[in-house]
């Protein structure tokens, strides 16, 4: 079957959607999917069709998704394979165990593969309960800043300030 | 209902119909994705995974200043229609409240904020879903709130983080951000005059999508659509939250003026049709959900072009929720076969718009020579 868009190259990309109590089906080669962004389908798209999408991802070559399709998890024992058919990853560790998969899913997904959101630091057992409020306050302090919400801002820096005069001795 | 008992409005704080653009917007959810190191999610969990991570946020809620004195609902103690309440008043999903005669899983609850209209799933799909569900277009105060409570949550409980990948979720549509915002929208006037299908594609366009009433999966009922962000990754939470409200205001602005359009072309059709939804209501002896749910919209429609001047927005957003399957039983205190529940609902509607939503009969007559409404 060749791809609905550019009539051309064979389509490898199916997408099935239901709107209006209408069916519409489309067809698409790799790159025009591609350059649609796919997570953006012909219709408006009700939901993200993950599970058709993965298998669909079946059919292509892992030309570059370094890890063999058997790869597995090494703490939750979850397959790649298993993955594809269920859609759903098993534990924090899978991104590890299938990154070079997951970075061109997330890429196809999201088109982006880097966080540019809150970064994380997990808490530090040493620290007081205070210190950790204090250090989280500094953060949102700091994003209320950069997204201009001036009067967030003042608000956090009053607490900021609140809590430190507590620290003293 | 005892079970409720402790949780401000009974966690329905949400239908108040305080925000902006209270008519057309019923309310504004952002929600959080996160899972603990260490342990196996979604599918992969098993129970001792489930009971650990219930068990850290129970050792750890009291810590954090938005679920100081909360209440946990632990799914598989509470009873059928209990956890259907839970869902009919959207504090929790269908996935953690079990499918229809299925029992919930050891270890999936919800914790209620008694401060905040705040409220976290612990053992749905996530290991932790944190929640801010407020009234009207609010998106960037529910922001701000589930914000603060991520950052408290976060230091008391060790958060599966990647450098590249962001917040891990179990669905590779959730990671980077973890965060879903949206809003549910009240479309009537883009339904009838059908500019709706150009809108809802127009959505796709720029990174957001659409969903009906009870989120993924779900029909649209009545003329409401939950809009949200499609992606997680990639953007700030900032940029994301900030997308979606300035695309809502957007969307309401097209819907307001589709409803100018609606009354200039066809002021009285709309008139009448708005009039009989109310009457029907007013006035039926039996009420299928889907049925209220479509005179609502046209009362809605009517309230908010001050067709129906008396009649308050919270009303038929109480109307909307107290209908609902497990709360008609509540009320009932017993099982409801589908025709007795269609007449406790119409029985209820009567009794809410007789009590506190009276509208004066309108003798004027509805003619296409006055001035479109202002």
């Amino acid at each position: 079957m060749k791809c609905d868009n550019c009539g051309e190259v064979e389509a490898v990309i199916h997408l099935t959607q239901i709107e209006n109590n209408e069916m519409t089906a489309c067809h698409l080669c790799e790159q025009c999917a591609a350059a649609k962004g796919l997570e953006t389908p012909p219709a408006p798209a009700s939901s993200f069709p993950l599970q058709e999408f993965l298998a669909q991802m079946g059919g292509e070559p892992a030309r570059q998704d370094p890890a063999p399709v058997d790869e597995k998890c090494g703490f939750c024992g979850l397959t790649f394979q298993g993955f594809r058919e269920a859609g759903r990853l098993g534990c924090p560790h899978c991104y590890t165990a299938f990154e070079g998969h997951l970075r061109g899913l997330l890429g196809r997904i999201h088109n982006s593969t880097q966080h540019v959101g809150k970064v994380y630091l997990p808490p530090d057992p040493t620290a007081s309960q205070l210190e950790r409020r204090l250090e989280g306050l500094r953060g949102q302090l700091r994003r209320a800043v950069d997204s201009e919400d001036f009067e967030r801002a003042a608000e956090l820096r009053d607490e900021i300030r609140s809590l430190e005069a507590e620290t003293l001795p | 209902m005892s079970a409720f008992t402790g949780v401000p409005d009974m966690g329905l704080n949400w239908l108040d119909a305080s925000g902006d653009h209270a008519e057309i917007v019923l309310s504004t959810r952002v929600r959080l994705a996160r899972n603990l190191q260490g342990h196996a999610f979604g599918p992969r969990a098993r129970v001792n995974d489930r009971e650990a991570v219930l068990g850290r946020v129970r050792q750890h809620a009291d810590r954090v200043d938005a679920l100081d004195g909360s209440t946990l609902f632990h799914m598989p103690d509470l009873d059928a229609r209990s956890r259907r309440i839970l869902l009919e008043r959207r504090l929790a999903s269908r996935e953690l409240v079990g499918e229809d005669g299925a029992d919930p899983a050891r270890g999936t609850a919800v914790v209620v904020s008694g401060r905040a209209p705040l409220n976290v799933m612990v053992n749905e799909e996530d290991h932790l879903r944190l929640q801010s569900l407020v009234s009207g277009l609010r998106v960037r105060d529910a922001w701000t709130m589930v914000d603060r409570l991520d950052e408290d949550l976060g230091r008391e409980l060790p958060y599966a983080f990647h450098h590249e990948f962001g917040f891990l979720t179990s669905c590779p549509t959730n990671a980077g951000t973890g965060l879903r915002a949206s809003v549910l929208v009240h479309l009537p006037g883009l339904v009838l005059t059908k500019e709706i299908s150009k809108v809802l594609h127009a959505l796709g366009q720029v990174g957001l999508t659409f969903r009906g009433l009870y989120g993924e999966g779900s029909e649209v009922v009545g003329n409401f659509f939950q809009i949200s962000n499609q992606t997680t990754l990639g953007k700030s939470e900032e940029d994301l939250v900030d997308h979606l409200d300035r695309v809502v205001r957007k969307v309401i602005q097209h819907e307001m003026d589709a409803r100018q359009v609606l009354l200039r072309d066809a002021g009285a059709v709309t008139e009448d049709k708005i009039w009989r939804a109310y009457g029907l209501l007013r006035y039926a002896r039996s009420l299928s959900f889907e049925e209220l749910m479509n005179l609502l919209s046209g009362v809605r429609l009517g309230v908010s072009l001050k067709l129906l001047p008396e009649l308050r927005v919270y009303t038929l957003n109480k109307l909307m929720i107290f209908t609902q399957p497990a709360h008609l039983e509540e009320a009932a205190g017993r099982d409801l076969s589908p025709s007795e529940s269609d007449a406790h609902r119409a029985a209820f509607v009567r009794r809410i718009l007789g009590s506190e939503g009276d509208v004066s009969p309108d003798d004027r007559p509805s003619s296409d020579e006055r001035p479109p409404h202002a």
